[in-house]
């Protein structure tokens, strides 16, 4: 409380302050201290400490590359859609608006988080952490280059398929915990979907692997680095050949829209469809929360994107293995293909319209399933009689 | 000590402690999320053991599947909990003995191989370890070559589960019109339009339909 009274008397000095800087200072001296000594104590004596470290900052230098890479990819897909509608999009803040993602993030950290007082709140704040989290923690597998793996194991896609088959439970908790009707109804509707469309993104996988006769993701980009059609046809220098979408074109489409529905993205986003149930099961979310479902979404959009890449479109190889495309590293063109699947994503969104539930739900029974079933079954027996599994 | 102790102990620890709250939460819906936390637990202590394989389908298909109906369908339940355990006392007994019978069949397949050491090798000698790391490439071996034909059977049961339930859910209803996309496509030009040249006044006669015109008389 500031005194305003006029005449106020002069106050004593006042010493506790001065103790309590002092002493926080001493103590913040003492855990540097000890800090230190750990610390030197780990780095010296200890065999893991090093390795951890390096994880540690490697994650680090990726989730931020990740995150900066998707604020302005963020940005893309508003201008896409801007442009394909005629508008502008943004075009405020900084040149040509590049920073309004950041001005985003900025906005929605400041903004009161508001709790719904029925709602059950420790689920109602769980459920967007773990949308983020898990669709952060699916990056600790891809292979942004060779060898730029921060966990380079056997299952990788499998690694992957999982954690994405998880992202469903940050919507599901989300919409119960609101206690409120549209977003419980868009939870169960996202519920039926990831779980509709999982499916046939698994047996997708499937014939990947068969082809390739390998979980790791680093196999399976260097699979269509060394051999394929290319090379069957004598010209290994021309490496797009090889690339899967080619001869498994049909199954390169179909991930691509199960990917669209397994990230709730236009024309799927029937959990979140705004002229159907307001804002789906982030309708009682603002502030901080929804930043994370957003983030968390985009993450996970931007993982499809890689694993579409990493599956069909040869990861870090470029399209001919020839100077001048030689000599642009690997993560360049990681990160442009990426940027390519991300594009058709953002075109979708602004040509497509919506699907229906029932509309959706027969796509992914009826169509897409007995399609990647017999693709299965058409592949393995290719492979057979041809003897080119490895 | 060890990194893989400290972790084995983390994922035991909590495995242990979300299985308890399975049973004790009050709320079903936090009763099915701790099962499902089990389950994530579960398969962090097979990737110690280096079943990587099989954590991640126990991941992908209990957590990432059959974790996510299930709890759907609680959500969509309303369980009065309180009603439920009324009869809490009423049933313990029974559940007693049952867990009861559980705990002394545990104990006696783990003692009879502390005691008896030669009970372990009338077991069915286990598949050679693979050689190479692959967990994948070395389940599929053995899955497909050994043990076809259980694999195969086992998955007829499934088959068989999955028709029974379909039909005995299956409802027909009558009088419900149905999309059908294939007759939707199928609907050409031909079908759909028919081009006319109206002349002034006259008006136009639809397929079956009668049109008035202005003064109200149909044409």
């Amino acid at each position: 409380m500031v005194d305003i009274t006029p005449n106020a008397p002069k106050k004593k000095t006042n010493w506790m302050p001065m103790i309590l800087g002092g002493l926080a200072l001493v103590m913040l001296a003492a855990v540097a201290w000890v800090a230190v000594v750990v610390l030197k104590y780990l780095w010296v004596e200890t065999t893991w400490f090093i390795p951890a470290l390096i994880v540690v900052i490697k994650s680090l230098a990726l989730l931020v590359a990740l995150l900066v890479i998707i604020a302005f990819f963020l940005l893309a897909d508003r201008k896409i859609w801007a442009a394909v509608q005629l508008r502008r999009g943004p075009n405020v803040v900084g040149p040509f608006g590049l920073l309004q993602s950041f001005a985003d993030l900025l906005k929605f950290v400041l903004k009161e988080p508001v709790i719904p007082a029925t709602s059950d709140k420790v689920l109602f704040l769980l459920a967007p952490l773990l949308t983020c989290i898990l669709a952060l923690a699916a990056w600790a597998v891809v292979p942004v280059a060779e060898g730029w793996a921060i966990a380079d194991i056997n299952v990788g896609v499998l690694y992957v398929f999982a954690i994405s088959s998880l992202g469903v439970y940050g919507v599901i908790i989300g919409g119960w915990a609101s206690n409120s009707k549209y977003p419980f109804l868009g939870a169960l509707r996202s519920a039926a979907q990831m779980v509709s469309y999982e499916v046939s993104i698994g047996f997708v996988i499937i014939t990947v692997l068969m082809v390739v006769g390998s979980l790791n993701l680093t196999d399976i980009v260097l699979a269509q680095k060394n051999s394929g059609i290319a090379h069957m046809l004598g010209v290994p220098w021309f490496t797009m050949l090889n690339w899967f979408f080619i001869p498994l074109f049909p199954m390169f489409v179909i991930f691509f829209i199960s990917a669209l529905a397994e990230t709730n993205r236009p024309p799927f986003d029937l959990p979140e469809a705004e002229s159907e149930l307001v804002a789906g099961f982030m309708s009682e979310y603002g502030s901080t929360p929804y930043l994370l479902f957003m983030l968390g979404e985009y993450v996970a959009i931007m993982t499809m994107c890689a694993l579409t890449t990493i599956l069909f479109l040869g990861g870090w190889t470029p399209p001919l293995s020839i100077p001048p495309f030689t000599w642009v590293p690997g993560v360049v063109w990681f990160v442009g293909k990426v940027g390519f699947v991300f594009f058709m994503f953002a075109m979708v969104k602004a040509m497509v319209p919506r699907y229906r539930y029932d509309q959706l739900m027969r796509l992914g029974w009826k169509v897409f399933l007995p399609l990647s079933l017999a693709a299965v079954v058409i592949v393995a027996g290719v492979l057979q009689l041809t003897g080119w599994y490895r | 000590m060890n990194v893989i102790t400290l972790f084995f102990y983390l994922f035991s620890g909590v495995l242990i402690a979300s299985a308890v709250m399975v049973v004790s939460s009050r709320n079903p819906v936090h009763a099915v999320l701790f099962l499902i936390l089990a389950f994530v637990n579960a398969a962090g202590l097979f990737l110690l053991m280096g079943a990587e394989f099989l954590a991640m389908i126990l991941i992908v298909v209990y957590v990432g599947a059959v974790a996510v109906l299930f709890l759907f369908v609680v959500m969509m339940l309303d369980v009065d909990f309180a009603e439920l355990r009324q009869g809490f006392l009423q049933y313990l007994p029974i559940g007693a003995v049952i867990s009861a019978i559980f705990f002394i069949e545990l104990a006696l397949v783990v003692g009879t191989w502390q005691l008896a050491p030669e009970a372990l090798a009338l077991r069915k000698a286990a598949a050679a370890a693979p050689v190479d790391a692959m967990n994948a490439r070395a389940l599929g071996r053995v899955l497909y070559t050994e043990y076809v034909y259980f694999f195969q059977a086992a998955g007829l049961i499934l088959l068989v589960a999955m028709i029974g339930a379909i039909v005995l859910t299956l409802r027909e209803r009558h009088g419900v019109r149905r999309q059908d996309v294939m007759r939707q496509n199928a609907r050409g030009k031909a079908d759909a339009m028919s081009v006319v040249t109206v002349q002034p006044g006259q008006g136009v006669t639809v397929q079956g339909v009668k049109r008035k015109d202005a003064a109200g008389q149909e044409v």
